[in-house]
């Protein structure tokens, strides 16, 4: 196979054949929804799910055979909150900037996230294993400040205790 | 119909007008600013709002249709506080440092502030930083001054159907951006820079080249050549101050000398030799049944544009280079050898009502005389400010001529700057090549004019030649689906990007009116109409350059020099493979 679009990089795709398949299994995606009212939509949410994120070739292939526009495409994508162009961790960080958590000290979290793991809200790790997303609320502001890590929640953190937590997780 | 009171005043028109429409047929201004004629309304800075009586909210009269027995007000403290509110918001927002910006004379937000009466800005600055892009060859975009207004998007969008720019986030975040944010040179962009036309504030540019052509003029070792385009001659007096389509063609020689060019030749005389080229192809296709429709490839963004979308029509494309690259390649060969000088001393200089040339220029394959072609590109606005650097009194210098070795030029050459302009002087030396006699009536009505496709046939010894001219890309997609279905009863096609053609490129005096812009090529009509020779085949200058240096068009030397091929852009192709593999039943 001597296709460049082949080559472009799939994060936790590795091999050509994979990543052929992954473009089959999309176009099939967008054969169901083409002509359907609000398709780029379904086909953006359909295509995250297959590959965890929405990478730059999957990107170019819906632009193609749904004839819009790669920046279009992109606006449609960055309008919602949903849509990701980055890859995810394997365990994805919330920490919640809702009032609460904020005036708690929600910030001292994010920025101690920054400087000692270089972790900026939508990024992710070096070594894939976290990524960051800020968010308005958990809906448990009696313990604020709260972040998440996965599907478990923390309580009332301080930024001295990141280290501990994030150390659990392997 | 529809009747309705603007400030008391009735007025009536047909149903679907907006109230701004209304208000102009009773010449009642609404300040505006994300509104441009020429492009959808978009409802976007609200600048234009108006009252309409029992309403609650005020409404943005550039959306908003009329309705019976409406009456509007465009114009009371309530709706002069709003605007200037929403005005200072925008302003809170937007760099200060007009001085040193391009658009120091002619921005429109500076003007609408002024306009509006806004002497004080109550807001804090706010915004975040925004990097600049400057990926592009020809154009960079400066988000910090962009307001936002969406005509870029627009012109992009509806009226070149290239899709470069789109806004990207929402609320406080919204940006207008690139696809993935990649930038202008890594996205579609055809460097047409119909954007920069559109844009109210200098939040797109071209690409300067001021300060290396500079440069090289001050280089006593550099020996500089100018050419400059044909549209550039209507377009220049109008730039520093004369009335729009004056036609400066020997001022502009003049002006040139004093900036101390070397030597002044016109890229006319080219436009000349492509005719060569082309009508021979067109012929030689005909006769010995090659792609048709050919279409004209003078045109870098149209070029741009094809290698694009229609990857897969690459081979109607002619493959005779423009006039500014076929120029260049003789700059530093033919011209080279007449004078006795190296080569590698010549710095090739054009000047061009376009943008996209910048980018052509720089394209890998443009260096068939073994250095770059063209040195480099600039535009009518850039050369106007050069002028203006100078101290040079325009409007009062003496005529003067191009160098004749590649200055000379027919009336054929000269309005290839307008649309249709390039078809008609094809047909003229096509006519010949096919007949042996000249075109009688040489002057051909149906392809001029500013109609988006205009179609005429030419009979040729009993047979019928067709064609057909667009300007503006979302026209010229109509031809090419045709071509891409099988049904296009055509044998040549011109097109050009820009509406308007090459009077309405993106390197021209700022504005997006099309009557402007076909003032400038009725001025190009004048000057064929004026001038001796109107055949580019009975061009004395290309006579001799045949026959002592290139032979016959589309010979071998021909053939090095003043041709090239086109490159499918963006994985075109690969996607369509992949497509083809994953439609199979697998």
């Amino acid at each position: 196979m001597t296709l460049s679009i082949l080559k472009e990089n799939i994060k936790g795709i590795e091999t050509e054949e994979e990543k052929l398949r992954i473009f089959c299994e999309l176009h099939k995606i967008i054969d169901t929804y083409r002509g359907t009212t609000g398709a780029p939509i379904r086909i953006l949410q359909k295509a995250q799910e297959l590959c965890g994120y929405l990478p730059e070739p999957v990107l170019m292939l819906i632009s193609k055979e749904l004839n819009l526009s790669l920046s279009k495409l992109y606006s449609i994508l960055t309008f919602y909150h949903f849509f990701t162009t980055v890859p995810k961790g394997k365990y994805v960080i919330q920490v919640c900037k809702g009032t609460a958590c904020y005036v708690k000290g929600g910030q001292k979290i994010l920025d101690t996230l920054k400087r000692d793991f270089n972790l900026e809200p939508g990024g992710i790790t070096e070594d894939g294993k976290f990524s960051l997303d800020m968010v308005r609320c958990l809906g448990c502001c009696g313990l604020s400040p709260v972040i998440a890590v996965g599907n478990d929640v923390y309580r009332k953190v301080k930024p001295s205790q990141l280290k501990d937590i994030l150390s659990k997780y392997k | 119909m529809i009747t309705l009171t603007i400030d008391g005043e009735e007025v009536t028109v047909s149903e679907g007008t907006t109230i701004l429409e209304a208000a102009r047929r009773i010449n009642i201004k609404i300040p505006h600013l994300c509104y441009m004629d020429g492009l959808v309304p978009h409802g976007a800075c609200g600048i234009c709002l108006v009252e309409v009586e029992g309403e609650r909210n005020l409404t943005r009269s550039c959306v908003r249709p009329v309705q019976q027995g409406m009456k509007v007000y465009t114009s009371n403290a309530k709706i002069r506080n709003i605007r200037k509110m929403l005005l200072e918001l925008l302003l809170s927002d937007h760099p200060t440092d007009c001085f040193t910006c391009d658009r120091s004379l002619n921005c429109e937000l500076k003007e609408l502030a002024s306009n509006l009466g806004v002497k004080t800005i109550r807001f804090e600055k706010s915004r975040n930083q925004r990097r600049k892009d400057e990926t592009s060859l020809a154009i960079i975009r400066n988000p910090e001054k962009c307001v936002l207004c969406g005509r870029c998007v627009r012109v992009c969008n509806d009226i070149q159907t290239v899709g470069a720019l789109d806004f990207a986030n929402r609320g406080a975040e919204l940006i207008v951006t690139t696809g993935l944010k990649k930038g202008l040179g890594n996205s579609e962009c055809v460097n047409c820079g119909q954007c920069i036309h559109v844009c109210p504030v200098a939040a797109i540019t071209e690409k300067k080249s001021i300060d290396d052509v500079w440069k090289a003029i001050s280089d006593p070792t550099k020996h500089v050549v100018v050419q400059e385009a044909p549209a550039v001659r209507v377009a220049l007096g109008e730039a520093l101050g004369l009335p729009p389509g004056t036609l400066v063609t020997g001022k502009m020689h003049a002006a040139l000398k004093k900036l101390g060019f070397d030597t002044v030749f016109d890229t006319n005389f080219s436009a000349d030799l492509t005719i060569m080229e082309e009508g021979s192809e067109l012929v030689k296709r005909i006769k010995e049944g090659g792609a048709l429709p050919l279409i004209t490839s003078c045109c870098p963004g149209w070029v741009k544009f094809a290698e694009h979308f229609y990857p897969d029509l690459l081979q109607h494309i002619s493959t005779c280079k423009s006039p500014q690259q076929m120029f260049g390649a003789l700059a530093k060969t033919y011209f080279a050898e007449r004078s006795g000088l190296n080569p590698a001393n010549i710095v090739s200089v054009s000047v061009m009502p376009c943008t996209a040339k910048k980018f052509e220029a720089q394209r890998p394959e443009m260096c068939s005389s073994g250095y770059r072609d063209v040195d480099y590109v600039l535009t009518t606005r850039e050369i106007a400010s050069m002028i203006k650097e100078a101290g040079i009194d325009f409007e009062n210098l003496p005529d003067e001529p191009a160098e004749k070795l590649m200055g000379y030029y027919s009336g054929a050459a000269t309005i290839f700057g307008v649309t249709g302009g390039v078809m008609e002087a094809a047909l003229r030396t096509a006519y010949k090549l096919i007949t042996g006699y000249d075109l009688e009536d040489i002057d051909i009505e149906p392809v001029r004019g500013m109609r988006g496709i205009r179609t005429a046939s030419v009979e040729a010894n009993g047979m019928t030649i067709r064609v057909a001219v667009a300007h503006g890309l979302g026209n010229a997609r109509k031809l090419l689906e045709e071509i891409r279905s099988g049904t296009s009863p055509y044998h040549f096609i011109e097109i050009m990007a820009c509406p308007g053609g090459c009077v309405g490129g993106g390197g021209q005096p700022l504005g997006f009116d099309i009557t402007l812009r076909n003032t400038r090529g009725r001025s190009l009509y004048k000057e064929d109409k004026n001038l001796p020779c109107r055949r580019s085949h009975q061009n004395p200058a290309i006579e001799k350059l045949y026959m002592e240096y290139l032979g016959e068009p589309l010979g071998e030397k021909s053939h090095h020099l003043l041709h090239t091929h086109y490159t499918p852009r963006n994985g075109a192709a690969d996607l369509n493979e992949i497509l083809e593999i994953c439609s199979k039943p697998i």
